[in-house]
């Protein structure tokens, strides 16, 4: 309800009669919101009537249009019935409960508000009102109270409509009107907002839904998105988090890794366009992961878990929509990739025995961050169900990671590896070995004198003979390692307790050259 | 009449795409008479001259009951099912 004091809002309705009633009208003025099917409405519309035939001005309002013919009917009433059928007085009005009687001033300040039927306070109103002129009515037939019912305009399904379409409402994405003949979902899918699948109308009650997810106000700007260098705010973000099929709790981590995406050090722009096909692949760590039913264990990386799905897709959707980052634009991926449509999944902190990537990267274990890779293949698997010993299947994996790029590739890229538990068990069996640890005897298994890598007949990838023909014999056996840096093989624990298949994600250009792995807490 | 909220930049005006025009025509295709004073007459010469040029084509003659008003969907629904192009004679 709105505040005593506080001015009434101006309306003009049509009564059930035909006639319009405009308000305020600069008389005193008795508002009542009345529903046919409510029983104490029913109650208090004979002694509405009672007024109106006592010349006091009475706006009654109902919600319903069938429900208004009924009364009259019903009530044989002379009083008319303004028609609120789209509730949007009802809902400008704040009305919880019918009946509501609101009793404003000449200047349509609120002078009274009651709500339901408290006899007494009914008697009281209409004393004051008429004065010592005999209101008629039979109070000692009436109950004592009654309470009210329900008003249409907080029914769930509607009340999100009328917020939105509110004047004050915080949407201010372009309105588009799909026409009655036209399939909403082809519609969508010839406006090219689609990724190949079908999308989620982002009508405004569902965006309005969707902004419920996240304290930030709508129109904050998220990032700029590249290509196109779209500002683009938390509102549209709404719009493809909708659309991907995202429930309103996962926003925050949707926010964050668009926030990550849009740094110069992720580079979402050669991300996005470079002809490898590079795609982000989302890790979320922390506190939301289970709060949001995120997957970290059996299928992770696959199928079946919305909130894994439906995040990596909306920032998919909004990198193309937003960004524009669309194929044969300035998407220009060779091959394109499963990614993609969406990549992201959660950490199994749990399982792990190492600190979690998140912690890794200097947040605290009880932050939720999402961190970004731009990957262009993957999960590559591992599949290594016989190695027994530690350091035997950490030079296995190795072995494996050869193939980032090009076997005879060498310091171009980076890699994020998912352990699997088994595999987990089995690099811990002979004593603890850290992350740092791993990395080192994965690089160590892989390094190569630099002559190992000279192109030949076999493969034109490596280094030209006539830039090795410059270097010295100890130049050229000096060893070079697989990846750049030990820190560009990222570590994290996912899967399920069955299996002996870790994962490799391959890396796209490394460092500042191409992109760099960013992290984000999820505000939330 | 649905509403939707763009998830776009908003750079691009929102347009219906027109359907591909085709290089040939083939099959069957709707003349519909709006029903404007003269509009039979056009599409008239229009058969005539079409069966001339397109002899393997099927021509379906429609007419919408008054142009005031959106066709009806049976009609709309027939011409669909029936027809592979529609040529309107839209006014007088």
């Amino acid at each position: 309800m709105l505040p005593i004091k506080s001015q009434a809002p101006a309306f003009d309705l049509e009564s059930a009669q035909g006639a319009s009633h405009s308000f305020p009208s600069g008389q005193n003025t008795l508002i009542c919101f009345i529903k046919e099917d409510c029983p104490t409405c029913k109650l208090i519309v004979p002694i509405l009537e009672q007024l109106h035939q006592k010349q006091l001005l009475i706006l009654a309002i109902g919600q319903t249009k069938d429900g208004n013919d009924r009364l009259i009917k019903e009530f044989d009433l002379t009083m008319p019935i303004l028609d609120d059928s789209d509730l949007k007085v009802s809902f400008a009005y704040d009305i919880d409960t019918v009946p509501t009687l609101v009793k404003t001033l000449p200047s349509g300040n609120i002078e009274a508000q009651l709500i339901g039927f408290v006899k007494e306070e009914w008697q009281a109103l209409l004393d004051t009102e008429l004065a010592d002129l005999d209101d008629g009515i039979a109070w000692t037939t009436l109950p004592d109270w009654r309470p009210g019912c329900g008003s249409l305009s907080v029914d769930p399904i509607i009340a999100d409509r009328l917020r939105a379409e509110a004047e004050n409402s915080p949407l201010r994405a372009r309105k588009i009107e799909v026409a009655p003949a036209d399939d909403e979902f082809e519609f969508m899918f010839d406006q090219g907002f689609s990724d190949g699948l079908p999308l989620v109308p982002p009508t405004p009650e569902r965006v309005l839904r969707m902004l419920a997810g996240t304290s930030r106000e709508p129109q904050d700007i998220v990032a700029i998105l590249p290509p196109n260098l779209a500002q683009t705010t938390v509102e549209k973000v709404a719009i493809n988090a909708v659309m991907a099929g995202c429930k309103p709790d996962y926003l925050p981590v949707v926010i964050a890794a668009l926030e990550a995406a849009c740094t110069d050090e992720f580079n979402a722009h050669g991300v996005m366009s470079t002809t490898m096909g590079a795609s982000p692949v989302m890790v979320v760590n922390g506190p939301i992961r289970d709060r949001i039913g995120m997957n970290s264990t059996l299928g992770a990386l696959g199928q079946g878990n919305r909130a894994n799905a439906t995040i990596g897709r909306a920032v998919r959707l909004a990198l193309r929509n937003m960004g524009g980052a669309k194929p044969g634009g300035t998407e220009r991926s060779t091959l394109g990739n499963p990614m993609k449509f969406t990549m992201c999944f959660a950490e199994s902190e749990e399982r792990s025995t190492w600190e979690p990537l998140h912690v890794e990267r200097g947040f605290a274990a009880t932050d939720s961050v999402v961190t970004l890779f731009g990957m262009t293949s993957g999960p590559v698997l591992i599949v290594d169900q016989t190695s027994v010993a530690s350091e035997q299947l950490a030079s296995s994996m190795a072995m494996s990671l050869l193939s980032v790029h090009h076997p005879k590739s060498y310091m171009g890229s980076d890699t994020l590896l998912v352990v699997c538990p088994e595999h987990l068990d089995t690099l811990q069996r002979d004593g603890e070995m850290s992350k740092k640890q791993l990395r080192r005897l994965i690089q160590d298994s892989l390094a190569q004198p630099l002559k190992q890598l000279a192109q030949d007949e076999k493969s034109g990838v490596g280094i030209a003979a006539e830039t090795l023909a410059k270097m010295d014999a100890t130049r050229q056996n000096k060893l070079v390692t697989k990846f750049p840096r030990d820190e560009d093989i990222h570590i994290v624990v996912a899967g399920s307790d069955a299996g002996k298949f870790s994962g490799a994600f391959h890396g796209w250009a490394t460092g500042s050259i191409g992109t760099i792995s960013v992290s984000r807490k999820i505000e939330e | 009449m649905s509403t939707i909220l763009d998830p776009t930049d908003e750079r691009v005006p929102v347009a219906r795409q027109p359907t591909p025009r085709p290089m040939t025509i083939t099959g069957s295709v709707a003349l519909l008479d709006i029903s404007k004073p003269r509009g039979n007459i056009l599409l008239d010469q229009f058969e005539a001259r079409l069966k001339e040029r397109l002899p393997g084509v099927n021509f379906n003659r429609y007419a919408k009951p008054t142009f005031t008003k959106p066709a009806p969907d049976d009609l709309r629904q027939e011409i669909r099912a029936r027809n592979d192009y529609v040529i309107e004679a839209l006014a007088d």
